[in-house]
This record gives structure tokens, sequence and C-alpha cells, in this order.
């Protein structure tokens, strides 16, 4: 399946069940060399667009919020050693987390790929 | 350059200490001693005076050169504040609070009331405490004072506070320490808080919302009375962020327009020490309600005229030991009492002329994103720049070669590639104008020779340092 994309630069992709969440190579790249990802704690439920992680990198700090509502199942344990991952590949190597139970109605809310380029040349 | 410990030779001594001529005092028991000896450095006077005369000759700072780094107030400071400060070094502060001790300590006790007095009577408020030790600590006090009426009045339901995105990255955090909830209101095209927004964000569950005016942006906000009359009207309070105060002292009372909280810092406003060199200080005020629930104890003036330390009963508590930090007080009141309203009237004015200076000689090589007067600094992108393949952190770095300290770069974040600066009213046009043709430079290089800004800087102790890979491969050792 897809990927979606929020305003704030998160991507969210469904697959089983689960939704993968990471953010996005446009906010890797504005963010620079990630330094440190805070990961969310395995079992923990977000709702849509509430605060999920965080992210600090040589210029900023900052939060990451859930693309979609669902339970914490499984984190990126790579990035504890390795956050570079997600420069060298945000919208794959470099996902943060995966959460279940989500309600794939609200991807509705979201942007697909297309209207998500249109929306960063917008910016 | 070495390390003291690199320099230490087994045997060599400072001081010789003379022989005991008084009995041996009984040994300590074994649970006391040490069981190792202690590490320290064994060296003479002479290679201690040098060690640390030379490393100090490697600080920068505002008395060696130009240091306009945006949102910090890098001011000269007096040294007459310095003398002030000296004239108490002897008094301990715990003297105010033993029974009888007041009458001991009228001077210093005088010295905080009459700062709170004037403080009071610059941003418009009725009543001010100096016991928050920074700004950040002034947030989180005045955050919980608002928490502190809300709460006396059972208004249990507010969990929010709104936060501008153009705020100081302190309030945000300050208020959630305080246990609310943050609401990030966004920017609008003008350069100020987008007021639909907050209308919208605006309820009767939300505790306060936080503005910094002028912003951090440089920009003065015109719409602060409405903000505020929408605030009151949901029964939320407005807490002022008066980090930026140096562009409106004598200008604008926040009071007056209808904030009931704000803080004010010393280190920036009041030409108190900074940046190394605090400890700051991060006095509040507060209007009406609020007064009673300011922490404790107090200083008042009795009728007779002589001061006393009271307590408060409802008031939130102690916030720090005995009164703040007294040592910047007393500069701080040196600062004010010397420059008298006139005085402080002319510090905006000449920040806010210095600031719009910069601004117009160097819009023409720099991006500016909001192109409006400015208040007491401004803000640049690097973007034209980024075409060649140079970074605000390469002007930043080739600034220090050239021997000024960089302006802030990459804050605020809502401006790409920022370069935030700051002259203070203290600086001469001479050293403004110094400042500006190696900015002017810079963006030449950028375009004939990139690669002279990607290595900078070149001529200090150290190149480019890794930052990347200091955060990321950290080795922090604690003996």
């Amino acid at each position: 399946m897809a990927k979606f994309f929020t305003k704030e630069h998160e991507w969210v992709e469904m697959a089983g069940g689960q939704a993968t969440v990471g953010i996005s190579e446009h906010a890797a790249h504005e963010l620079g060399d990630i330094t440190y990802v805070e990961l969310p704690k395995i079992g923990r439920s977000v709702k849509q667009f509430d605060t999920l992680a965080g992210i600090e990198s040589v210029k900023a700090a900052s939060d990451i919020y859930a693309p979609i509502s669902g339970k914490v199942v499984e984190v990126n344990q790579a990035l504890d050693e390795a956050p570079e991952l997600v420069n060298q590949g945000a919208e794959a190597q470099g996902w943060i987390c995966k959460l279940e139970g989500v309600d794939e109605g609200e991807l509705a809310s979201l942007m697909d790929a297309e209207t998500y380029g249109t929306y960063l040349r917008g910016l | 350059m070495e390390l003291i410990f690199e320099k230490s030779v087994s045997g060599r001594c400072g001081v010789r200490v003379p022989l005991s001529d008084v009995p041996k005092a009984p040994p300590l028991s074994e649970a006391l001693r040490r069981q190792e000896p202690v590490r320290l450095p064994e060296v003479s006077e002479l290679d201690l005076v040098r060690h640390y005369t030379n490393l100090s000759r490697r600080n920068f700072s505002v008395d060696t050169n130009f240091y306009p780094l945006g949102s910090c107030t890098m001011k000269y400071n007096s040294k007459v504040n310095e003398d002030v400060a000296a004239l108490f070094a002897g008094c301990h502060p715990v003297l105010a609070l033993l029974p009888g001790g007041e009458s001991l300590v009228q001077g210093p006790l005088s010295l905080v009331h009459g700062l709170e007095r004037q403080l009071a009577e610059i941003t418009g408020m009725d009543e001010v405490t100096t016991q928050p030790l920074a700004g950040a600590h002034g947030e989180m006090t005045g955050i919980m004072v608002i928490a502190a009426y809300h709460k006396a009045r059972g208004d249990n339901k507010r969990k929010y506070v709104i936060v501008p995105d153009s705020s100081h990255g302190t309030n945000p955090a300050s208020a959630a320490m305080a246990g609310y909830e943050i609401v990030t209101v966004p920017t609008a095209p003008y350069g100020d808080m987008d007021l639909d927004l907050y209308r919208k964000a605006m309820n009767e569950e939300v505790a306060a919302v936080m503005l910094t005016c002028p912003n951090t942006l440089g920009l003065f906000n015109p719409h602060i009375a409405e903000i505020c009359a929408i605030a009151h009207e949901a029964g939320a309070l407005t807490y002022y962020d008066g980090a930026n105060l140096n562009a409106i002292l004598g200008k604008v009372r926040p009071g007056d327009v209808g904030f009931d909280v704000i803080h004010v810092n010393l280190h920036k406003t009041f030409s108190t020490p900074h940046g190394g060199g605090g400890p700051g200080s991060g006095p509040i005020g507060v209007r009406g309600d609020l007064v009673r629930y300011l922490p404790t104890p107090r200083v008042v003036r009795r009728e007779d005229g002589s001061f006393a330390v009271e307590d408060h009963p409802e008031g939130i508590g102690r916030v720090s030991d005995f009164f703040g930090n007294f040592g910047i007080m007393a500069r701080a009141y040196a600062y004010i009492t010397m420059l008298g309203r006139e005085g402080l009237i002319e510090v905006s004015e000449h920040a806010v002329l210095n600031a719009n200076y910069m601004m117009a000689r160097l819009k023409e090589e720099y991006e500016l994103p909001f192109d409006q007067t400015c208040m007491h600094e401004c803000v640049f992108s690097a973007s034209r720049q980024v075409e060649h393949g140079v970074h605000a952190i390469d002007v930043a770095k080739y600034l220090v070669d050239r021997g000024f300290h960089p302006p802030t770069v990459y804050f605020p974040l809502n401006v790409k590639e920022a370069i935030m600066i700051e002259p203070t009213e203290t600086e001469s046009r001479q050293t403004m104008d110094a400042f500006i043709e190696v900015m002017l430079e810079a963006a030449r290089l950028a375009r004939e020779n990139p690669e002279r800004l990607q290595e900078a800087p070149v001529t200090t102790p150290v190149g480019r340092l890794d930052e990347t890979r200091a955060a990321r491969a950290q080795q922090v050792c604690c003996e």
C-alpha cells in the first residue's frame, strides 16, 4: 500500500493491518544530521496528531506526531545506535515505529505522495 | 592546549604549608578517610597562573568583541555595576531570615524592594518577585502563579496553554513542566501569531496564552490588546515573555495593554552578566488578583519606612533560596537607577535604531523574509547563499574568523537558514559598520569562493568541529 503524509511531514504506510510510521525525506533533509530519536514506548496508545516521538538534529529538536491513531507495537531499535539511518532513508530503513489497532478511515485526512509533493512545492 | 592535569609533575607544589605548631587533632575514623589520595594536578604557582591566563585569553566575550547574538541581548555590562554589587559582598542573605535579623540588612532589603518597584513601574504590573533565577525559571513561576489562580477559583477544567510558534522555545517547555498541554498557533504571513487560528484555539479549557513581544522575528505584534481581550473573555490569563523588553522600555507597558504576568531577564535588558558570566535572574511581575499567589517570602515596606520579610499564606511557596540571585539584582538596580526614565527610553530607541540600520544595510545581500520595520533585532535567511552551497552555519563560522561572535543561526525555526542579528544599543556605528562589511564580504565570497566559507574558521585554536559526531558519539566521563 502507498504512503500517506501529514502537513507536519510524517508518513504512514499500511501493511497487514499494521501502520509503519516515519518522517518524510523532506523533513529529514530540513532537520539536517539527526543525532537522536526518542522512540515511543511499546504498548502506548496515541490519537491521531498527538505527540508520538521526538527527534533531534544538530539544528533543532522537534516532536513527531502520530499520523494515525493506534497502539505502538514495535519501534525501530536500530535508531538508538544509528540515528543517521533517518538521514540515509527516512522513508525506508529510517522508520520510527509500527502501530496496530488503527482506523484506516483516518488516512482520508492525510495527503497521498502526489498531494504532499504539491504541498512541499507551496512551502 | 594542554590540560592542567597534563602539566602536572609529581612532587611539584605551589605553596609550602608551615609546620603545625598546635597539637594534632585526633585522627579521623577510618570510615571518613579517603581510600585513595585525591587526584589533583601538581603544578607551581607560575604554571597555574600561566595556564589560566592563557585559557582566559581564548575567551570570547562582550568585553573583547562584538556579540550580536539575536534573542540574547548581549549588551555591554558597565563595570560600575560590579562596584555596586561588591558593596554587598560581606552580607549573608540568611541574616534577613533570622529573628531580629531584618534590622541588620535594611540596605539589601531596600534594594530588593526598590528593584521590585522599578520593575513594576517599567512593566506596568502591580507587584514583582525577584526570586526566579533565570528567564525560563520566571516563566515556570509565572505559569505556576496562573495555575494557583485558576485552582483557587475552583476552575479545574483548564488544561491547555496556547503558545505561538514564533515564541521562545522555553515557553512551551515551561508550561509543560507546570503540567499543561501545549497548543501551538502558527505564524501568519504578516509575521505574527495567526489571529483567526488563535481565536479558534481559545476556549474555556485554556489556562493562559504566552506571547513573546516583540516576537523572535523582532516584530512588534500590533494585535496584543486584542489577543489579551480574547483570552480574558474566555477566562484565560495572558503571559508576556519579556525577554525582548529591550525594544520597548518606556514605550509600552505590558500591564497597560492587558497582560497579567510578565517575566523580565535582568541578564538581557538590565545589563547583568550573561552567557557563561551569569548567573541569570528572571523576576516576574503580576497584576491584581494574582499578587497573592506570588512566591513567598516577600519584602514589604512598613509604614515607618523600614523593610520587613513577610510570608504570604496563599503564595506558591519558595522558588529559590533567599530572594534570588541578589548580586545580579544589585547590578540591575544600579543600571536602572543610573539611567533613570530618560536613559531607559534612549536604550530602547538606540537598540531599535541599530537593528534597523543593520537590516537596511544587509538586506541587499541577504534575504529578509519579513521586510518591515523591526524592533531590537532582525532575522535574515541565508537562502540566497544556499544556491552557492553556503549555509547560515558557514557564514557564522566565517564571522568567527573575522573576530565577531556569530549571530544566532537556525532560530527562529519558522525561517529557513535563519540569521538573527541583535546589535543592542551599546554598539557604535563604527563597530556595526565593521560587522556589516564582513557580512557583505561573506555574501561576495559565497558567490566567488564558497570553499573559503565552508572551511571556516581557520584562524581559531581548533577548526570546524564535527557537531554531528560530537552529538552522536558522546563520551561523557564522570569520575
